[in-house]
């Protein structure tokens, strides 16, 4: 068991790394980048449900820390300040995308790991679901697929896209009414 | 106190939600990349780097080896175009 001095010496290791990299150290970085990279990766991969496009987006974020690091606070942690640029690379990728090309394919992602959908629902009703969550605007598809999807908690939501607590259970809100109305369309009564 | 349409519109929306979750399988743990993503990163690091630090990458023999050809030239112009014939 690792007593209170190594615990306090790790940590004062992780922080000098932490300046190191703010100063521009390049061996920092890629300790940092081997750290945090499957964290990272499977963040993306929450948001953007495509195995390559979150590989992408995941060198696309690390890029982008490195181009910042100057702009890093040592003293605010590593983790959310990349999932915030992380969730801001993912979101320009997705403003790139004509709405209708997020398939439900997409949205209803075979990676290890996922757990099962429920089997009681059918196919079709799961692919239709899956599509009218690809018909929402990004910024509303975000907020649903990490706050409703992945139940990650409302304050990490917040932090990652920018956004106060009450401004994420908007986004939310407003996702679910449209993906209502999408789904009523569709014949599909939650 | 909250009035019975706020209460069923709350209702329909955590209904909604379970529809969701229902519907679109959570991914629970991080999955790890499918492989090492560090050398793309580097080439895109590379790529994108200002002039200046890409000539800072580069090893210092290939300095001296451009250098002494420099010198060679200068000292010895007629032999240039053999030197080029030979390459």
């Amino acid at each position: 068991m690792a007593s209170g001095a190594q615990i306090g010496a790790a940590q004062l290791e992780a922080r000098e790394e932490l300046e190191q990299f703010h100063s521009g150290n390049e061996a920092a970085f890629e300790t940092l980048f081997r750290r945090h990279q499957r964290a990272v990766y499977g963040w993306i991969l929450r948001i953007v449900r495509d195995p390559g496009v979150a590989e992408d987006l995941t060198i696309e974020t690390f890029f982008r820390i490195h181009r910042a690091h100057a702009r890093f606070d040592p003293a605010r942690g590593f983790e959310p300040w990349a999932r915030r640029i992380a969730t801001h690379a993912a979101l320009d990728w997705m403003r790139a995308q004509r709405p209708e090309t997020a398939t439900a394919d997409e949205i209803l992602v075979t990676v290890p790991a996922p757990r099962e959908a429920d089997p009681a629902l059918t196919a079709e009703v799961r692919h239709r679901i899956a599509l009218a969550l690809g018909r929402l605007p990004p910024k509303l598809r975000v907020a649903a697929l990490l706050a409703v999807v992945e139940e990650r908690p409302q304050k990490e939501v917040a932090d990652a896209l920018g956004i106060t607590i009450a401004a994420v259970k908007l986004r939310v809100f407003r996702a679910m009414r449209r993906l209502r109305t999408d789904l009523e369309h569709q014949g599909i009564r939650p | 106190m909250k009035n019975k349409g706020t209460g069923n519109r709350e209702q329909g929306t955590e209904s909604l939600e379970m529809l969701v979750r229902r519907a679109i399988p959570r991914i629970d743990n991080d999955p790890e990349p499918p492989h090492d993503l560090w050398p793309a990163l580097q080439a895109r690091l590379n790529a994108q780097a200002p002039l200046s630090a890409r000539l800072r990458s580069v090893p210092w023999f290939d300095w001296a080896l451009a250098a002494g050809l420099a010198v060679f030239a200068l000292t010895f112009p007629a032999a240039v175009p053999m030197l080029l014939y030979y390459l």
